[in-house]
């Protein structure tokens, strides 16, 4: 492989799998301490305030929260499969999969709009007058909920844009059965936003 | 060349480029050469630094006199927050990895380009983002942050300066560093040339992963955290603020979780550079390579776990402090070992003292008294009395830029003519080195002593008796104005003036010397061979006695 790239023509077209590879669990590896910041916060402040986090948590709806767990994993099997389907040659499927996996995640975003406007309604938002009421520790739990979810929110969404110019790419033949790294980068950060989930759902929503 | 690409002989990279455009600034801001982006950084970082150190000049004038000289206080502080901020993020930070590594690191390792050249492009435009973010919020209402470089809060979430833009360009400037970081490790990993081994590789490219990961690992987290007070300040959202339960001394974890390191990330390719310039002048291999090339990764290591030695008057735990101030120390043992390695590989060289050697010779100087100040400010007791005044002050100047910045104008020295193809007038170059020095001390050393009699740093205004040292400094801070416009003039001339330099003007051994002066596009007109041991001048016994 080394000496393969030595000899290829950088200004043309480069191509090296493995280290397209490498760089993006770099990445990734970025992303979850990005993420990794903001657990240790709410670990320091849990251990403060471990009673009023156990109020705050009462107030989630964990109903909400499990279905969008489901979804995202959804999502993130329907990503694997498109990326076996374009394996497989068969690029009808890759798309259907893509497409798939496109609308679970504006499912997710849906239910998380409704699950955001319920706290909202109620009043609980940065700095609204029902939550600076509050005990200290419920306002820093609301204030790392909004913070974190909305985060993660915001990786979906980037998820999302990334997929679609996935699936530009997998339409015009851009990506294609024998050069499909592109593909599976997407789907290493679509499987990240799936996993850092799994760690804001029973943080936010089950230990209570 | 391989694929039938033509590459016509002889031509430079200035004459031959990666972009549609043949000439012109096009052909540079998208160039994604690897060289063409290790100058667009040149220039940025080089502008950035002479607008730090006029904006250090103000502050330095300000403190010629006690009471109000030329600025009031508000202003003052907006002063020393900029210069901190221009010079970490925008200069030392980046400085040797961006410009010198973007250039070199994959000439040394006989690679046509880094593994992504794009990102690599990227990088530099997110650069430009942040550097003009953070020079908007001066014009602006509310005018620049006034916070320090170190955006502590619950300050830096009250203020009605511009923290904000200072923010998010320190963010964005992260992201740059972290795409940086991650090109250089896979490039390390993928794209060596055949025979080259990690054991063979040049210390300067140990040294520039070394780094590279730290920015991969450390940068993160000062992301998320100057993230998390954009988003207190814009939403008042409760996260640090003690007013709403959140907890200061958090915020000052998070925040040297990253920039303890980040010291590293400015020290560890000096050191590199500095490894490459001892073995060329001294004619000889590096003593101890592999302990020198492991001591990168044994600081980038220990340098992850020691950053609440910035934090011992902040209510730390008596054990966390005692467990801080040990790691501290131990931290220093792989930079000794590195210094006594450069000594012991100078010993029966055949020493060529030319001008970035002298620049190097500073640089020990100069960075051991930065280190061993560091070890006094380690330790607890100390540290309680001289925590905040002008010591520290002294202390990382001494690092910062008598460490890696002296090793920036060294690495400029060693390599201009491999960049530029042209030679500069060294004695010139020479009476710049001296000049450095002098200033430098003139500078900076009063500050220990006024840190030492109780100067705190941050203040526009002092006691009377403080007023010799402080004129002094001043009287260096206009030398050294006076030193780094001759240096850099000296060699903005030679642009234009200077003879034409040949392929390898200082009888280097690693790759980059095997190749004409300025490289070709493609880094090579016909494959380098790679020599047996990374520091090989065998070839030269006999003509020179005593190496080896
Ligand atoms: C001509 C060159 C320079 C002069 C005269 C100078 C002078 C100063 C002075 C007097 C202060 C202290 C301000 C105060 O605490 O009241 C300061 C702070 C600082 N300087 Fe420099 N400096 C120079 C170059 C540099 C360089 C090259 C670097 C980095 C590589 C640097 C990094 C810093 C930082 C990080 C601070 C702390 C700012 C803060 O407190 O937030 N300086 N400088
Ligand atoms: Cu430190």
């Amino acid at each position: 492989m080394e000496a393969n790239n030595i000899s290829e023509h950088v200004t043309h077209r480069h191509r090296d799998d493995v280290g397209a590879k490498l760089g993006m669990w770099l990445f990734l590896f970025t992303e979850l301490l990005l993420f990794g910041g903001m657990f240790l916060a709410y670990a320091v402040y849990r251990m403060k305030y471990p009673q009023q986090f156990h109020i705050s948590a009462m107030e989630m709806n964990t109903t909400m929260g499990t279905l969008n767990t489901i979804i995202l994993l959804t999502s993130s099997l329907t990503m694997v499969l498109s990326i076996a389907a374009m394996q497989k040659r068969n690029k009808f499927l890759s798309i259907i999969f893509l497409l798939s996996t496109l609308f679970l995640g504006t499912l997710f975003l849906i239910n998380k709009y409704f699950e955001w406007s319920h706290e909202i309604s109620k009043g609980i938002y940065p700095g609204s007058e029902v939550l600076l009421s509050k005990q200290n520790g419920e306002i820093l739990y609301f204030g790392l909920y909004y913070a974190m979810t909305g985060l993660h929110g915001l990786h979906v969404i980037i998820g999302m844009i990334v997929l679609v110019f996935m699936l530009v790419f997998v339409i015009n033949d851009n990506i294609k059965w024998d050069d499909y790294v592109k593909l599976e980068n997407a789907g290493l950060y679509w499987h990240l936003v799936d996993i850092i989930w799994i760690f804001l759902f029973p943080l936010f929503y089950l230990i209570q | 060349m391989a694929n039938g690409t033509a590459v016509i002989a002889g031509k430079s990279f200035y004459e031959e480029g990666t972009t549609k455009s043949k000439s012109g600034i096009a052909s540079w801001i998208f160039s994604t050469d690897h060289k063409r982006i290790g100058l667009l950084y040149l220039i940025s970082i080089v502008s950035f630094f002479i607008i730090g150190v006029i904006i250090a000049e103000l502050i330095r004038l300000e403190l010629i006199a006690p009471g109000e000289t030329i600025v009031d206080a508000e202003t003052y502080n907006r002063l020393f927050t900029l210069h901190g901020v221009i010079m970490i993020f925008l200069f030392i930070i980046p400085g040797i990895p961006a410009v010198f590594g973007n250039f070199f690191l994959p000439i040394q390792i006989g690679a046509k380009d880094v593994a992504f050249p794009r990102l690599n492009l990227l990088s530099w435009w997110l650069y430009m983002t942040g550097a003009v973010l953070a020079i908007t919020s001066l014009f602006l209402p509310g005018g620049p942050a006034d916070t320090g470089w170190t955006f502590y809060v619950p300050y830096s979430v009250r203020t009605g300066s511009n923290v904000i833009f200072a923010l998010l360009a320190a963010f964005i400037l992260g992201f740059s560093s972290i795409l940086t970081g991650l090109n250089f490790v896979t490039t390390v990993h993928r794209l060596r040339i055949k025979g080259m081994s990690f054991f063979k590789m040049p210390l300067n490219i140990w040294a520039l992963y070394a780094t590279a990961w730290i920015q991969v690992i450390a940068t993160p987290i000062i992301g998320i955290t100057l993230l998390l007070i954009i988003i207190e300040r814009t939403f008042g959202v409760g996260i640090f603020d003690p007013t709403l339960g959140g907890d200061p001394v958090l915020y000052q974890h998070l925040f040297w979780i990253y920039s303890h390191p980040a010291v590293y990330v400015m020290i560890l390719p000096a050191m590199g550079v500095v490894s490459e310039i001892i073995a060329t002048f001294s004619r000889r291999t590096v003593f101890g390579y592999k302990m020198v090339a492991f001591s990168s990764l044994t600081i980038a290591f220990v340098g992850y776990l020691v950053w609440a030695h910035h934090m011992f008057t902040a209510g730390l735990s008596e054990t966390a402090a005692v467990v801080f101030s040990l790691l501290t120390f131990i931290v220093a043992i792989p930079s000794a070992i590195k210094v006594f390695n450069w000594v012991a590989t100078m010993y029966k060289g055949s020493i060529d003292p030319r001008t970035p050697f002298k620049w190097v010779m500073v640089f020990i100087f100069l960075f051991s008294i930065g280190g061993l100040t560091g070890l006094v400010l380690g330790s607890l007791a100390t540290d309680v009395h001289l925590h905040d005044t002008y010591f520290v002050v002294a202390h990382f100047h001494f690092v910062m830029f008598g460490g890696a910045g002296t090793i920036f104008f060294a690495a400029m020295h060693y390599w201009f003519p491999k960049m530029f193809g042209k030679m500069y007038n060294e004695k010139i170059a020479d009476i710049g080195v001296y000049m450095f020095l002098i200033s430098f001390l003139t500078l900076y050393f009063p500050m220990f002593l006024l840190g030492y009699n109780g100067q705190p740093r941050r203040y526009f205004d002092y006691l009377p008796q403080f007023q010799t040292l402080h004129v002094i400094s001043t009287i260096g801070a206009w030398m050294m104005l006076i030193t780094i416009t001759l240096v850099v003039w000296n060699l903005i001339h030679a642009l234009r003036k200077g003879e034409k330099a040949p392929d390898n003007p200082w009888g280097g051994v690693t790759l980059e010397w095997q190749t004409s002066s300025p490289p070709p596009l493609e880094n090579f007109e016909e494959m380098p061979n790679v020599p047996n041991e990374p520091y090989d001048f065998s070839h030269l016994t006999g003509i020179k006695d005593g190496s080896k």
